[in-house]
């Protein structure tokens, strides 16, 4: 198998799909690696690097598989053969034009950037390594556009204040700025709507500005989706916090839609001249009103507003190497016996989330992954008890047959009964019914107050030995008094028992 | 006021009574709304007692109402005093024998159904001879549900207390007795309807009462949980076939409301089994089937403060408690360790197999006695495919429920059964008394993995160990 690693086709990018280190583990897949002369170039790695590393200097659009950063271009695709595969960041939901060209030419394609969100994907995740490097970079622009220190310092000049840091979102990219701006030695601050990461914020050194809104007590202890209070309360945060901070970092993503807009023009006009705000959505439409992708804009009111996209490309090596380091532990779920044989296992759920194209055809987007696969044991032979048929489940018309041939028993049973069990059969169905829906929902951390309490409630069986009592004899009233002593323990002891389980239940503190 | 003035307020009142209970079952269903839930079915039953009371009293001396009075001041004080002193390691045992009270109290009063109507003959006037019939039937369900509850429940106090074997008991050809038991009991309440006779009646209870001591009798331990929720859906059913008998709409009702919630249940836990429902019921499950593989291999053991720094390393700490904990009742010293791996900056949290311990939530009413919070704490499914990502699983005293036969040897009597996948974890930690099989009676092949490590002992002496050691 020879795996081609091209020049980047792209004016900005910078990075490069394999460098020196990544060779050596493509090489102990058993694959051979083609590098384009100059690709490793802008990121300081020399064709005698690569080289060195046992890799050869020649053409990768000859390769079987191309590992790349961007689709390349139209003419460079061209060059490569139908059923090649092709490794990169395709951006499948925001370029299906794209994707159908390359499912035309007959490429396989897997898309760095459709790593599902799974423990086992992590190291595939092209998107976490690159988000940790731009966070990075994205208080380095700033430190670099800010003119004054980010530590506070009391020199024999005189006393010099700390600068103030806020990150909006403590996601890979935000906690990386987060880490950054705080060793430089800024005061941090950090929000971000899941209340649970206040402990990694504080972890990296920042502070955590908590949303705080009256919240409904969910059942299952987890917050819910912002709602309008939440957002009114979030926006007020973001203006008293402009005013205040020297240093505004936004990272808010959500997938598939449109940046959401935290800070607006009002906000940006409050802040003190001089300040700095790095939009790292500027992409996706920017967290910041007035912010223009790859672009500096300075306001009237003189704060400089980084739009810059290509902030991990910035970091031209190390962003090489992580990616690189990705496409590594992607090529060993390819290359499952390491000798160079490319296997395709679409029944992989990570496989099959990253592959988008395959023998002409778009395979985006993928299925769901499933929360948790059935075991594929083979169920044991069942010995001699014939009652122990295999539980399949049953088919509709045979559950529909069932259902009638129930009714229609039911119905025979009602009909030819006389009229006062014909009440009572009434009844006693509609209960079964409710009971059965009643207790369709129960929490199983429940499954014993409820069975308690059930049982205290079967000791109504009370009712009917009180109801016998002193009628019909001293047998009959005895018998009845033992009854009524029995389910008086039954009903009693039951709630008591109940009443002692639920007061043990306690929430803990929010995590 | 008048007599019928009286029974239309009682029918009043036990509607009052019927939806209060519903209204109980459903709030148990969450947290939030559980003790409302309990006070809703406190008011009804309350509410159905004084209708009750009320009613009967009309007829009744003042004597007598004292006497009735007395023994429900008797049998209340010792339901109280029972709730108060169970540990919470008792509780199925205690629950299993409050179901023996309920079939007892139910056979009483189908049996003072016979002897109010059927035995006194033609001269009897208290049901009018055309519905004779159906009340003979009546008297004849009466008592077999009450019967089978009864007995069934003992079997499974003497089982879940330890006095008596556990193991299933298997009598040559145990399905043809189950059945049999049927046949004769609807061949006795055909005749008991033509002809009833006092023969007749000893008869239809004996065969139940036999028929419950053996149906629990040849189950196993492991499938104790499913007992006890269906022994209390049979309980309902008791007491619903009371209501039938006599024609007391409230008892049907709770009855029927207790028995299909409780049968409900037992068959969603047969599900988190992959057991047959019917095989369940119809006692024993795989006790013959194909051998299973051999277990042979040598475990490793560990002391507590190895374990404890493996504890101090770890970024990620699943605890696996099954019975063991309860019996040992480490749940205490296992919430501290919780708390104090908490503060340490460790996630913590709990994998409940869902027939973990002896009745459906067991675990969760232990962890819950020693405040660990609920949030924590999580289901199967909710937790097994984040196992191959934690750092240390500690399985403390569960045993089947955590055996990777179960997925791997298709002739383990537990094949299908799902289980926690705890092998997938980087460490395994296992507390044991010793290498003594599990309730299932089936070697685990876990004790046996590369990163699977023994403490021997009793759970709460270790567990207080590795907090010394931290």
């Amino acid at each position: 198998m020879r795996i081609g690693v091209p020049r980047e086709a792209g004016e900005r990018e910078t990075r490069v799909a394999a460098t020196p280190a990544t060779v050596v583990g493509l090489t102990n897949l058993g694959a051979t690696v083609v590098v384009e002369p100059g690709a490793g170039e802008r990121a300081s790695f020399t064709d005698d690097a690569y080289a060195a590393a046992g890799a050869e200097i020649g053409d990768p659009w000859s390769a079987d598989v191309l590992l790349a950063l961007r689709t390349p271009e139209a003419a460079q695709l061209d060059r490569l053969a139908a059923g090649t595969t092709v490794i990169a960041m395709v951006g499948p939901a925001r370029h299906p034009d794209v994707l159908a060209d390359l499912a035309r030419r007959g490429l396989t394609v897997l898309a760095t950037d459709a790593v599902p969100r799974i423990s086992r994907a992590q190291s595939l995740d092209v998107l976490s390594s690159m988000a940790n490097i731009a966070g990075y970079r994205a208080v380095v622009e700033a430190a670099h556009r800010f003119g004054r220190f980010f530590t506070g310092q009391v020199t024999a000049a005189g006393k010099v204040p700390p600068a103030t840091v806020l990150v909006a979102g403590a996601g890979v990219a935000g906690l990386a700025a987060i880490g950054a701006a705080s060793s430089l030695g800024a005061v941090v601050r950090a929000t971000d709507p899941r209340p649970e990461v206040a402990e990694q914020v504080r972890s990296l050194g920042g502070e955590f500005l908590a949303v705080e809104v009256e919240q409904e007590a969910s059942a299952d202890g987890y917050a819910r989706a912002t709602s309008a209070a939440y957002d009114a309360r979030a926006a007020e945060i973001y203006s008293e916090q402009a005013a205040q901070v020297d240093v505004v970092v936004t990272t808010a993503l959500i997938p598939g839609r449109p940046a959401p807009r935290l800070l607006t023009a009002a906000d940006v006009a409050s802040m003190k001249p001089g300040s700095v705000v790095v939009d790292m959505a500027a992409g996706q439409g920017g967290n910041v009103e007035g912010s223009v992708a790859d672009e500096v804009v300075v306001t009237d009111n003189g704060v400089t507003i980084v739009g810059d996209t290509d902030l991990a490309a910035r970091l031209p090596a190390q962003a090489s190497q992580l990616y690189g380091t990705n496409l590594v532990n992607l090529l060993k779920l390819l290359v499952p016996g390491a000798d160079g044989e490319l296997v395709l296992d679409l029944d992989d759920v990570v496989i099959r989330s990253m592959t988008v194209a395959h023998h002409g055809e778009v395979l985006w987007p993928p299925p769901p992954i499933p929360v948790s696969a059935a075991p594929s044991v083979p169920v044991a032979p069942e010995a001699s008890t014939p009652v122990v048929a295999p539980k399949r489940p049953a088919s509709p018309a045979r559950r529909y047959a069932a259902i009638a041939v129930g009714l229609a028993l039911l119905f025979l049973a009602t009909a030819f009964a006389p009229a006062e069990l014909a009440t009572n059969l009434t009844v006693f169905v509609l209960a079964v019914v409710i009971g059965y829906y009643v207790i369709g929902k129960v929490h199983h951390a429940l499954h014993t107050p409820l069975m308690s309490v059930t049982n205290a409630i079967s000791g109504v069986v009370i009712v009917g030995a009180l109801l016998q009592f002193g009628q019909h004899g001293v047998v009959v009233s005895v018998l009845a008094g033992i009854a009524v002593l029995l389910a008086s323990i039954n009903i009693v002891g039951g709630f008591a028992v109940t009443r002692r389980m639920l007061a043990m239940f306690t929430k803990g503190p929010a995590q | 006021m008048s007599a019928e003035a009286t029974e239309s307020m009682a029918t009043a009142a036990y509607i009052v009574a019927a939806l209060l209970t519903v209204m109980s079952l459903a709030g148990l269903s969450k947290h939030e709304t559980a003790r409302a839930g309990v006070a809703y079915g406190i008011a009804g039953m309350a509410v159905a007692l004084v209708a009750t009371v009320v009613l009967a009293a009309g007829s009744l001396t003042a004597g007598a109402v004292a006497l009735l009075a007395v023994a429900m001041v008797i049998g209340g004080g010792i339901g109280l005093w029972r709730a108060r002193v169970v540990e919470m390691t008792g509780m199925p045992e205690l629950i299993a024998l409050l179901h023996s009270f309920v079939g007892l109290a139910a056979v009483l009063v189908g049996w003072n159904g016979y002897l109010e109507v059927e035995s006194e003959g033609p001269a009897q006037t208290t049901v009018a001879p055309e519905l004779l019939g159906i009340h003979s039937v009546e008297v004849g369900v009466g008592v077999f549900i009450g019967a089978v509850t009864f007995t069934g429940s003992i079997v499974a106090y003497g089982k879940l207390s330890g006095r008596m074997k556990s193991r299933p008991l298997t009598l040559p050809g145990k399905n043809v007795l189950n059945l049999g038991a049927l046949v004769a009991f609807a061949a006795l309440t055909v005749g008991f309807t033509i002809t009833p006779s006092l023969g007749l009646m000893i008869a239809i209870t004996a065969v139940a009462l036999g028929l419950g001591w053996h149906l629990v009798a040849s189950i196993g331990g492991g499938d104790m949980p499913v007992v006890v929720s269906m022994l209390n859906s049979y309980s309902g059913w008791a007491a619903a076939a009371s209501g039938f008998l006599l024609d007391n709409t409230l008892l049907i009702v709770t009855g029927a409301l207790v028995g299909s919630s409780g049968a409900y249940l037992s068959y969603v836990m047969c599900q988190a089994m992959n057991r047959s429902f019917l095989s369940v019921i119809a006692g024993g499950f795989g006790v013959e089937s194909g051998t299973s593989a051999v277990v042979e291999g040598e475990h490793r053991e560990v002391t507590a403060d190895e374990v404890a720094e493996m504890l101090t390393d770890a970024s990620s700490v699943v605890i696996v408690p099954g019975y063991g904990m309860a019996v040992a009742q480490a749940q205490y010293p296992v919430a501290d360790l919780t708390r104090r791996l908490v503060d340490r900056g460790v996630d913590v949290r709990f994998g409940i197999h869902p027939v973990a311990g002896r009745l459906p939530g067991h675990m969760n009413v232990l962890l819950a006695e020693a405040k660990v919070p609920y949030d924590i704490v999580l289901e199967m499914d909710e937790i097994n495919d984040d196992l191959a990502s934690t750092s240390v699983v500690l399985v403390i005293g569960a045993n089947d429920t955590v055996n990777p036969a179960a997925m791997e040897d298709p002739n383990s009597p537990i094949a299908g059964m799902p289980v926690l996948r705890v092998w997938e974890a980087k460490d395994v930690v296992v507390f044991k008394r010793s290498m003594a099989v599990g309730y299932a009676g089936v070697q685990n092949p876990l004790f046996f993995r590369e990163n699977t490590s023994m403490i021997f002992g009793d759970a709460k002496v270790r567990v207080e160990d590795i907090l010394k050691a931290l």
